[in-house]
């Protein structure tokens, strides 16, 4: 079992965190993991985007010219990794704040409105973690436990009264993908 | 943390984790981007409670590399790090640290240039690293690693060849090696040396004289020439004795192999899923990995043309290694370069297509 992906949108969604989120709970179940960001002069608002590999096997270039799934969270990341799905993958992507859908018929699209369901659910700081959600429904490559324990690891202390709201988010996510 | 506990880290962090493990004395450093995570490491881990290791953030690289240079003469374990606009700074002094014979680190996570450049990964102080840098006859040992396992192992291996040798070393990595979180096992720790433990390795060490012994001099300097040849003479054994022990490479899937690509650090890394791809397509393809990128594998590398066609060097600059490589093969066989500048790293399948237009 091999998953390549690479989740991009605006600076300040979670893009990074949810890569990070994604390979701890692949290195918790003993997997093999990469996590390279491309990095830039990060603002709020910029780009970003991260390659997050999840694999049994050892993993060998952590930088890809396609993916199996791709989760886009703004238009410029549309235009650019649109094209860069492998046929048959996945293209999971938010409707706020994309105004050019996915054209493409050889690939399976999602559509999670994760954004508009994290304002209704007061959630909006832990939106990307219904787009996570959403994910591990399509392709669980790791159990929900581990992702709990992943947020453990990686938020700071004073944030672990936050875990029971992720959870919520990510089972939020997992309902809305169909 | 338990000696033994498979963690998820950068390969910057990597680098501070594993100093301060392997009983590194001293650390002196400038910011810079994309490296910045050793220096902030370090602070956050504060080893200066703990194994008493110095952690400063000096005024600049050229101070850094003095520092380096102070406490090396001392016989500490001290190193620095930065980024290639950084790592030019440092190269009078790195000059100096070879000419004076002391064992440092000098960690390189490059990034794109010439000038200030981009903050994105880039292999193009290949050059700056292997043929001088600095003034005068005089090499580094450069490790160079492609995955954050070895950022981690390669800072003690480079304090024990720098100290062997007494010579610097340079951990020669990039903004991707750097930047990117993989499964790291860190090294068990080691305690720092005491004083007399240093006098009894290190007998040259300026670290306070007993009566009974000759002032130890730490210095580059002498006037007259004929001392001078006689000095450069045996730094130039020296060398050649670095050459002839310390080589270290990987070969990957080239037992089949029609074709060779020869890349370092990240570069390996995406050569190897290259590798996957071309042999997918029926390519019988493998890799030569030089870890050592001086001294150079040249004996390895020759030895490829007698075993395939054709041999591709993958570099993110602008051909540099693939110099090495022709005069080892002699141009025996065609060896073609791909490598893309600036900070663009480049993808698999243009490694493949590249290949191709090999063939």
């Amino acid at each position: 079992m091999k998953q390549e992906l690479i989740i991009a949108g605006f600076g300040g969604q979670g893009v990074l965190s949810m890569g990070k989120i994604l390979a701890y709970s692949g290195l918790i179940e003993g997997k093999e993991v990469t996590w390279m960001p491309a990095y830039g002069p990060e603002q709020r608002g910029g780009t970003a985007n991260v390659t997050v590999i999840v694999s049994d096997e050892p993993i060998s270039s952590p930088i890809l010219s396609s993916y199996d799934t791709a989760i886009i969270l703004n238009q410029p990341s549309m235009e650019k990794f649109e094209d860069k799905v492998k046929p048959g993958g996945t293209l999971i992507y938010d409707g706020y704040g994309i105004n050019n859908p996915p054209t493409r018929k050889d690939i399976n699209v999602y559509r999670i409105d994760a954004m508009d369901v994290a304002a209704e659910m007061n959630l909006i700081k832990i939106f990307n973690m219904i787009i996570l959600g959403g994910y591990l429904k399509l392709h669980p490559i790791v159990e929900i436990d581990s992702v709990l324990k992943a947020l453990k690891k990686t938020l700071p202390e004073r944030h672990h009264h936050l875990i029971p709201q992720n959870e919520e988010a990510i089972r939020k996510g997992m309902e809305l993908v169909k | 943390m338990a000696d033994q506990e498979i963690t998820l880290m950068k390969g910057n962090e990597a680098i501070a984790h594993a100093a301060i493990r392997c009983g590194c004395d001293g650390y002196f450093g400038y910011p810079i981007t994309p490296q910045s995570e050793v220096l902030e490491t370090l602070a956050e881990q504060k080893p200066w409670e703990t194994t008493g290791m110095v952690v400063l953030q000096a005024e600049s690289e050229v101070s850094s590399i003095n520092m380096v240079y102070g406490g090396a003469g001392c016989g500490k374990k001290v190193m620095t790090s930065s980024s290639s606009p950084g790592v030019s700074l440092m190269q009078e002094g790195m000059s100096y640290l070879a000419g004076a014979e002391l064992p440092c680190l000098v960690v390189n996570v490059s990034r794109g240039g010439p000038g200030l450049g981009t903050i994105q990964p880039s292999q193009a102080d290949y050059f700056q690293s292997c043929k001088g840098g600095g003034h005068g006859d005089y090499r580094l040992i450069v490790l160079a690693p492609s995955s954050v396992q070895e950022m981690a192992d390669f800072v003690d291996l480079s304090f024990e060849l720098a100290f062997k040798y007494r010579n610097p070393a340079m951990i020669l990595s990039d903004g991707v090696i750097g930047q990117m979180m993989e499964k790291v096992v860190l090294p068990p720790f080691k305690p720092r040396r005491t004083e007399e433990q240093i006098k009894k390795e290190a007998p040259w060490a300026a670290l306070g004289r007993d009566k009974n012994r000759k002032p130890n001099i730490i210095t580059s300097l002498e006037l007259d020439p004929s001392v001078m040849e006689d000095i450069n003479i045996r730094l130039q054994k020296k060398y050649a004795q670095i050459q002839e022990n310390e080589v270290r490479y990987e070969e990957y899937m080239l037992e089949d192999a029609d074709y060779a690509i020869v890349a370092f650090g990240s570069a390996a890394r995406i050569a190897k899923k290259a590798i996957e791809l071309a042999r997918g397509e029926g390519i019988k393809v493998g890799l030569l990995r030089p870890i050592t990128l001086w001294p150079f594998p040249i004996k390895q590398v020759a030895a490829l043309k007698d075993k395939v066609k054709g041999i591709l060097s993958l570099e993110i600059n602008a051909g540099q290694m693939v110099e090495d490589i022709r005069l080892a093969v002699e141009c025996k066989i065609p060896v073609a370069h791909y490598g893309r500048l600036g900070g663009i790293i480049p993808a698999p399948d243009e490694v493949v297509d590249a290949l191709k237009k090999m063939m």
